[in-house]
């Protein structure tokens, strides 16, 4: 067993400017080969082409909802009766747990107002990822004590505009990217 | 060492009958090769091929050994080596001949052949065709594909849309061979890759060094171009066409698929079968590698920084070792 | 030789650790302190190129399983989606397939180096079979892997060497469906497969940390094959060939990238692009480069059994070096007649490699039986007589006389 001994084997300890340049290159290429290996768990193409679906909605009446799949989530399209449009208006933003819309076609400070929720004149039609802002659970259409949602998990109560009224939930269910391309037909994402 | 060098020059001379073998099928067919492409579109641009009695005045078969029997070996002939724009460190696609290429193949072989691993939304890549958003979504639309089962558990066709993959013109393998004679035709998605020149060793050292991976087009091109009248004392089986170039025969279930001016070209380009088989054996190579372009792009980046690397590592390790009797 | 350390970390946190597990100190004598021969040459940079290999097949091999379905099915759409959509997936699987073909090279030029300098010689003869049973792990990884893509060659490749095992007498069938999980390769056998292919690697790591176990007990070999004498003959690993083995891994990186940026499908064979087909068998059945010469040992033998026995038998041979080779002297520096049969052993490995890849007619088979014949003759015949009857050139008395004369030649 031999350790080495510095009279015979000087340390070649000098901070010149070759090690800097070779010790900075060996950084540079750690980080260029490290990017691919974690980007290629990002979603990959396929996935993203998915990430639009065209729905037709020119069967759904008023009081009807449609429940589409989109990006492995369940959207609702619904076209609210009066009834519900007039409950979703009544309420103040001061009643409101959450007073941010949600809405990603909205900048993000937009307020939970119906209009806001709802489609920009075509107010009954209500497009919403049904999903409760809780622990992820899907809540049930047109029950509860505010007639919107009602998540069976853990009690969250949504009204007529999706937006949380009780229960454990913190934020209103999100409204996702759509438009109308024609009368009939929603594309969403 | 002169032990080592008599040993090995004698093994050397054993060897080298089995390399002239390799040597000698390119060498017999070249001369070949050169007077086949000008005959070839001259026996292409029949229709039905005629009968096998029939002497063309292509001075192929002639500048080959005269076959009087069967050919045992195939491909007979090996593929002339093209030009392709996306050859070599720097290639690159033609977005101009790849968006031919799929005019091409959507016109004449998607009557036959799938290409199941190419979604429309590939057709807008950059590095490949390149089309905009929206000719993307028209070509799409272009087509019907089988979506379902509907409510009614029913499955039905309806317009493509850009995440879908390209529908195959037949619903499985069992009816892609009974509505060709009993041969489906093959899948085209990396049929580029699929196929290849065998060139002998030592071609394959050169290769190494001339980045020679255009085996595939070669090979397609050839056998696009190939179709003839069989040389006299060669016959093919009925319903069958020879192409010298064919990887397993003397002949193909697939009938000469081009003639001059079968597809309409926009952009100016010539229409001749030679200028079909290009456009379209370089969308095939497109197709099989989409990501050739930034392949070879990352792959320039990369050495040069290896290169770098390396020559800081040569100096830091004689600067390391110099102190040191090694 | 790395015993108890007497080293100790400054850092607290670190001197806490290294009470309770002394990770700290291991590292160091093992790989920082540890004196190794200062003569060395460039073919003792495979090792580490090895170990850097492991970890990349490894690494990309863990990702592309993110992505992969092994499913007879569907496992060629997967690869091709890999290929198309993942991002940088093209990437991950040509540094695989590649990676695969460069880590075979650097073994064999690992065994080339320990051939020609006698690393095997006592005291370090199981360090020599711990590494024959790493490349039987690696041939087996590899082979299990080439058939996941469920391309034609895949498929008529796994048939062909799962076929070998009918060769066995009585249960030789059995064992064979035992193997395919069927009664021939099908999805089971891509299933199981799969699973070995990503158990395997962890074994071969496993063998490798025994490997440089084994090798740190007398320390490394040197060209001249005199054993260290005294701390004059050695240099500390770090930083010497720490960064030596790095200056060897980015040439080595250079041919790595040529092949993956460049001529990703140059090692490989076009009919693996095709789907599987089991009722149409490819005109030439092809196994990848780096088995090519055990493939022309199995075919060179007209016997289905014995050719079978060659196969395996050309493999573990190798084992036997250490008592096969007589020769008192270490390194064929100073050999100067074995080291001519050396080179005729390469020539003969080059050339099995040849005549794996064309069709086993006329005079690829006569050559085929009169290189496998040299091939065995090499290690049972030459190595036993050339070591017994050679006189070998005068030894150097130590490592630091070595370099001090060849310094002084060269001056």
């Amino acid at each position: 067993m031999a350790s080495s001994d510095t009279a015979d084997h000087p340390e070649p300890t000098r901070r010149d400017f070759l090690y800097i340049a070779t010790g900075g290159v060996v950084v540079v290429g750690a980080a260029l080969i490290a990017w691919p290996l974690i980007d290629q768990m990002n979603p990959d193409a396929a996935a993203l082409a998915l990430a639009q679906v065209d729905v037709d909605v020119s069967s759904v009446k008023p009081g009807e909802s449609l429940i589409v799949k989109w990006r492995g989530k369940p959207v609702v399209v619904r076209q609210r009766t009066d009834k519900e449009i007039t409950e979703a208006k009544a309420v103040n933003l001061s009643e409101l747990r959450d007073q941010n819309a949600r809405n990603a076609n909205l900048p993000d400070s937009a307020t939970a107002t119906d209009a806001n929720r709802s489609t920009p004149g075509k107010e009954a039609w209500f497009v919403m990822i049904q999903i409760c802002t809780h622990l992820g659970c899907v809540p049930l259409g047109q029950q509860g004590n505010y007639d919107g949602w009602f998540c069976p998990c853990h009690g969250s109560q949504y009204d007529t505009a999706g937006r949380i009224r009780q229960g454990p939930a913190p934020q209103n269910m999100a409204i996702p990217l759509y438009k109308f391309t024609s009368d009939t037909t929603i594309r969403i994402g | 060492m002169k032990l080592a060098a008599t040993i090995f020059t004698a093994a050397a001379l054993c060897a080298l009958p089995a390399l002239a073998q390799d040597a000698a099928a390119p060498a017999a067919s070249a001369p070949a090769d050169q007077a086949a492409p000008a005959a070839a579109p001259a026996a292409t641009q029949q229709a039905v091929p005629p009968p096998a009695t029939e002497q063309t005045t292509t001075a192929a078969p002639a500048a080959s050994a005269p076959q009087v029997s069967q050919p045992t070996e195939f491909p007979i002939k090996k593929p002339g080596l093209q030009k392709w724009s996306f050859a070599g460190p720097f290639g690159r696609f033609d977005t101009a001949q790849l968006q031919r290429g799929y005019q091409v193949y959507k016109e004449v072989c998607s009557n036959c052949h799938s290409m199941k691993y190419m979604a429309f939304r590939n057709l807008g890549q950059e590095g490949g065709p390149h089309f905009a958003a929206d000719e993307v979504a028209a070509l799409a639309a272009s087509v019907q594909v089988t979506d379902g089962p509907n409510d009614a558990g029913d499955m039905f066709q309806r317009p493509g849309k850009p995440s879908d993959h390209f529908p195959s013109p037949f619903a499985d393998t069992q009816a892609a061979a009974a509505a060709n004679g009993g041969a489906p035709p093959p899948d085209l998605s990396v049929m580029a890759k699929a196929r290849g020149v065998e060139r002998g060793v030592l071609w394959a050292v050169v290769d190494f060094f001339t980045q020679y991976q255009e085996g595939g087009p070669d090979y397609i091109h050839a056998l696009l171009t190939g179709f003839q009248d069989p040389p006299a004392g060669v016959t093919v089986p009925e319903g069958t066409y020879y192409n010298p170039y064919f990887l397993n025969a003397a002949s193909t279930h697939m009938p000469p698929p081009f003639k001059d001016g079968l597809v309409a070209y926009t952009d100016g380009a010539p229409q001749t079968i030679d200028q079909y088989a290009r456009d379209v054996s370089s969308f095939l190579m497109w197709t099989a590698e989409p990501h050739l372009v930034e392949r070879k792009r990352i792959g320039f980046e990369v050495i040069i920084f290896l290169v770098v690397f390396a020559g800081l590592m040569y100096f830091t390790k004689k600067r390391v070792w110099e102190k040191v009797a090694h | 030789m790395a015993g108890t350390s007497s080293y100790q970390p400054t850092n607290p946190v670190a001197k806490w650790i290294e009470v309770r597990l002394p990770i700290f100190g291991f590292i160091h004598s093992s790989f920082v302190a540890f004196p190794t021969p200062r003569n060395l040459n460039y073919w003792w940079n495979f090792g580490a190129i090895l170990t850097f290999m492991l970890g990349a097949q490894i690494v990309t091999g863990i990702i592309l399983a993110m992505h992969y379905t092994p499913n007879a099915d569907l496992a060629m759409s997967s690869v091709e989606s890999i290929m198309r959509d993942v991002n940088y997936g093209w990437l991950m699987r040509y540094l695989h397939s590649n990676g695969a073909s460069l880590f075979f090279f650097a073994v064999y030029v690992h065994i080339l180096r320990g051939l020609y300098y006698g690393s095997y010689k006592e005291p370090r003869e199981i360090l020599w079979i711990l590494g024959v049973i790493i490349f039987l792990l690696m041939i087996a990884a590899a082979f299990m892997g080439y058939v996941l893509p469920w391309g034609q060659m895949s498929f008529w490749g796994a048939t062909v060497i799962t076929n070998l095992f009918t060769a066995i007498p009585l249960v030789g069938n059995s064992v064979t469906t035992w193997l395919w999980g069927g009664f021939s390769v099908d999805n089971p056998t891509l299933n199981r497969f799969y699973s070995l292919h990503y158990l395997l690697p962890f074994m071969i790591a496993g063998v490798v940390a025994l490997h440089i176990w084994a090798l740190h007990v007398p320390g490394n070999g040197n060209p001249v094959g005199v054993d260290v004498k005294s701390s004059q003959d050695t240099v500390p690993f770090h930083p010497y060939y720490t960064i030596k083995d790095v200056f060897g891994l980015s040439v080595f990186l250079i041919l790595f990238a040529w092949l993956v940026f460049y001529i990703p499908n140059y090692l490989g064979d076009p009919d693996n692009y095709v789907a599987a087909n089991p009722l149409q068998t490819p005109a030439h059945i092809v196994p990848e480069w780096y088995l090519l010469p055990f493939y022309a040992i199995l075919r060179a033998i007209p016997n289905k059994l014995v050719g079978v026995l060659a196969l395996f038998g050309a493999i573990a041979i190798v084992a036997f070096v250490p008592w096969l080779d007589t020769s008192r002297v270490r390194s064929s520096t100073f050999r100067p007649i074995y080291r001519q049969f050396f080179w005729i052993f390469v020539i003969t490995g080059l050339g099995l490699g040849y005549l794996g890849s064309q069709p086993p007619e006329g005079g690829y088979v006569i050559a085929a039986r009169i290189l496998t014949i040299y091939y065995f003759a090499h290690f049972l015949i030459v190595m036993p007589v050339v070591g017994l009857l050679e006189r070998p050139k005068p030894l150097p008395t130590s490592i630091t006389e070595a370099v001090l004369a060849k310094n002084a030649a060269k001056a």
